[in-house]
């Protein structure tokens, strides 16, 4: 039986352009977003049907998270958060399908993914408000003596912003498809060592059933996070007083 | 199944980590290649995103909102224009009645004026007409009280002449009436 983790391995498919089958599920992901959206909006119906209303509803939740995050003018990321929103999501969703590989799982892809919002964060930062953004490290209101530590500590806290944006997401991913993983060798385990055991074979299966729907809760419920974030972040690029 | 049981069971001996597997999301060579094909397909994605299904979707919701936000205005006035006729035809409706009871009035004044023309007229006619008659009564009673003389002159002379047998001379009766009437 194979390892619990043999499901993340990076399998080359084209060795001289590096394309394995990371790079089929994240063309696969963008595919499906784009070909899903083109198709439930291809009518342009004023009353929608249902595919139309699927893509309105994920368009109006993305854009109420940023406005509520950033107001309005919070809107000029929208086709950027919206990217990443339905990215991260289609990648979740897609490694749910038994014998699919999670784009998600890995961490320098959930790494890039944060480092693009705190890069975007930091540039915008700094081209609009100048210098005007270290403010973000500087609190109103605080006593001279305490500024250096509060400083220190804005400091570290914005460094982790990327670490902690990409391990959620990654360690969310990895160890539920790991524990997939685990409860559903149980089941093949327990049949394979026959007798009494193979009758205990059906409560691993139960779990297994179970974790497939706490997974689909996290999955959708990751990209709903990192999206949050996302937009709190680009608040802060936005509006880097305190 | 045999091997791959050996090798489940080497793998469980070596505490969890394959020689040959290790732990895929840190294995540092892939990282190039992940990071290559991320790059290609998320600006891939966002680019078609924001250029072609962006635009579309968010098209489709404005125009539902200016599309139901027109109706509601079109609503708006026609409800405001239905209002509008309905104090117009209140207004025209008081008008009528008022210009009906001016006429009701008018009508009415016009009547009675007549009327009283009328009435005048009957009065003064009737009037006149007793006056005349009261003028006629009075002429035949003047008549006939200036008979009253001649009358008694004929009566007494001839009472006179039935108890003498001989008529009387018309100038003594006449002095004998003349004295009773003093």
């Amino acid at each position: 039986m194979a390892s619990p983790i043999e499901q993340f391995q990076i399998k080359p498919i084209i060795p001289v352009i590096n394309f394995t089958n990371s790079s089929v599920f994240m063309i696969g992901a963008a595919a499906v977003i784009v070909g899903g959206l083109l198709y439930a909006t291809r009518k342009r119906a004023v009353v929608p049907g249902r595919a139309q209303s699927v893509a309105e509803v994920l368009h109006d939740f993305v854009a109420n998270t940023l406005v509520d995050a950033t107001g309005k003018e919070g809107m000029k990321f929208f086709p950027l958060v919206f990217s990443l929103f339905m990215f991260v999501l289609t990648a979740n969703l897609l490694g749910m399908i038994p014998g699919f590989f999670t784009v998600t799982s890995h961490i320098i892809v959930t790494f890039a993914l944060a480092m693009l919002v705190i890069g975007t964060v930091v540039i915008y930062g700094f081209v609009k408000h100048g210098t005007h953004f270290l403010g973000l490290f500087v609190p109103s209101g605080v006593p001279g003596w305490l500024l250096p530590f509060i400083v220190v500590i804005e400091l570290i806290s914005f460094l982790s912003r990327p670490i902690s944006l990409s391990l959620r997401l990654f360690a969310n991913m990895l160890a539920g498809h790991i524990a997939l993983k685990v409860f559903a060798g149980f089941v093949v385990s327990l049949l394979a060592a026959g007798g009494a055991l193979t009758i205990l074979a059906p409560l691993p299966l139960l779990m297994a059933v179970a974790l497939m729907a706490l997974e689909f809760l996290v999955a959708a419920l990751q990209a709903y996070v990192f999206t949050v974030l996302t937009c709190i972040y680009l608040n802060d690029a936005l509006h880097p007083g305190h | 199944m045999a091997q791959a049981q050996t090798t489940n069971a080497t793998t469980e001996a070596h505490g969890g980590a394959h020689a040959d597997v290790g732990f895929p999301p840190f294995e540092t060579e892939t990282f190039g290649g992940q990071l290559l094909w991320l790059a290609i397909t998320f600006v891939v994605l966002y680019t078609l995103l924001s250029r072609l299904v962006l635009p579309r979707l968010s098209g489709i919701i404005e125009n539902r909102r200016g599309m139901i936000a027109n109706d509601l205005d079109d609503a708006a006035a026609m409800k405001s224009r239905a209002e509008e006729a309905g104090t117009a035809y209140e207004k025209s409706l008081a008008e009528a009645k008022g210009r009906a009871q001016a006429l009701a009035q008018e009508t009415r004044a016009k009547l009675s004026t007549e009327s009283d023309v009328k009435r005048k007229a009957l009065e003064a006619d009737l009037n006149q007409r007793l006056a005349e008659a009261e003028a006629t009564i009075s002429g035949k009673k003047a008549e006939a009280m200036s008979h009253v003389d001649a009358i008694a002159h004929d009566t007494a002379t001839a009472i006179i002449e039935r108890l003498t047998g001989k008529a009387p001379a018309p100038q003594k009766v006449e002095a004998a009436l003349n004295q009773i009437k003093a």
